[in-house]
């Protein structure tokens, strides 16, 4: 008998801390794989960033930096500028990314770095205990906005694949999600565009997963991917956005 | 011949490999307790099993593993 589904030992032996039925480890998985594929792990480092995924640099097995929170294009922006041979991606939820660091993911593609991104849109803050994100949907309850989100209070959420594509400096930008098999799929082969983006040395590159967060959504995981279907992908489309 | 393995201490009981697999080859225990304290997923119909790995991509533990 041979193995054809095993787990790569471009992940660690340690155990994911996530929620049961998180998106998180899903993600973790498929870049790990990227990698080992790619034939990069030896020359490739990544960045955790502050929120869920914080613990990140424990789980996969190249070498990982921890930045603060929304820094991580920052982080990654020296480490390639010294190393410009050598890979490198953030790993960023949407509070890290599209809140407090949008800034840095903005002049990140804005000067055309060459680094990856993966952007997990869960449209909400997991790891601070379900608060509303720039990217929460309108209606959508969290525990700072217990009647649902108001457009008239806090806007319509952002899209940031969409937003970001219209940078001249972005190569490569696609929307995913992981409510189904094939879209699973569809996530993994993004996320391997976007490091060969980097690879091929063409500019920024970014996937943006719409993820579940059953913990905060008070759902289960089945309910979480239908959700994702149901609510999130008519708000965010997926597909390519930019390919230069 | 087709073996789908569950490394049950490392399954969170998510249930999402059952909500995947096609086959229904997999389930929820609703008796085996696992380290964790989950109710880990089991192999109900090992025969039924087309090895397309669908179960696994699903798994955000990384707990399944598939011979053939
Ligand atoms: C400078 C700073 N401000 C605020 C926080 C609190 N904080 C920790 S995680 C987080 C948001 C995380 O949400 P997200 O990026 O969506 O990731 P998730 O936990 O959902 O994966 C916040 C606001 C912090 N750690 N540091
Ligand atoms: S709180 Fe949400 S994002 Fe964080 S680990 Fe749990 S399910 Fe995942
Ligand atoms: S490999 Fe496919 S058929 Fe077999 S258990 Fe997994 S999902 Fe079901
Ligand atoms: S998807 Fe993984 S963690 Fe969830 S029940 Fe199945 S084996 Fe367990």
């Amino acid at each position: 008998m041979a193995t054809i589904f095993k787990r790569t030992s471009v992940l660690t032996d340690v155990p994911f801390h996530y929620c049961p039925g998180c998106g998180h480890g899903i993600v973790h998985r498929m870049v790990a794989e990227v990698i080992e594929e790619l034939g990069i792990r030896n020359k490739t480092a990544g960045v955790a960033p502050v929120g869920c995924a914080v613990f990140a640099y424990n789980y996969f097995d190249v070498d990982m930096y921890e930045a603060a929170h929304g820094r991580a294009p920052a982080v990654a922006t020296g480490y390639k500028r010294v190393h410009p041979e050598n890979i490198v991606f953030t790993y960023q939820g949407d509070g890290d990314l599209a809140s407090i660091g949008t800034a840095e993911i903005v002049q990140a593609a804005h000067r055309g770095e060459k680094i990856t991104t993966i952007f997990i849109n869960n449209a909400i803050y997991g790891m601070t205990g379900g608060q509303m994100a720039p990217t929460t949907l309108v209606g959508q309850k969290t525990t700072t906005s217990p009647l649902g989100r108001s457009k008239e209070h806090c806007g319509e959420p952002i899209r940031m694949a969409e937003m970001l594509a219209t940078i001249n400096g972005a190569a490569y930008i696609e929307r995913t999600a992981l409510n189904s098999t094939a879209n699973i799929i569809r996530t993994k082969a993004a996320i391997k565009k976007a490091f060969e983006t980097q690879i091929a040395g063409k500019g920024f590159s970014m996937v943006e997963v719409l993820s579940p967060c059953p913990t905060n959504w008070g759902k289960s995981p089945a309910e979480s991917m239908d959700w994702i279907a149901e609510n999130m992908i008519p708000y965010y489309p997926l597909g390519v956005m930019k390919e230069a | 011949m087709v073996k789908v393995i569950v490394l049950a201490d490392q399954c969170k009981g998510c249930g999402l490999c059952v909500r995947a697999c096609p086959k229904s080859v997999l389930a929820i225990s609703k008796s085996h307790l696992n380290v964790k304290g989950y109710y880990p997923a089991e192999v109900v119909d090992q025969e039924a099993c087309v090895a397309c790995t669908a179960c696994a991509r699903t798994c955000p533990d990384v707990a399944i593993e598939i011979e053939k």
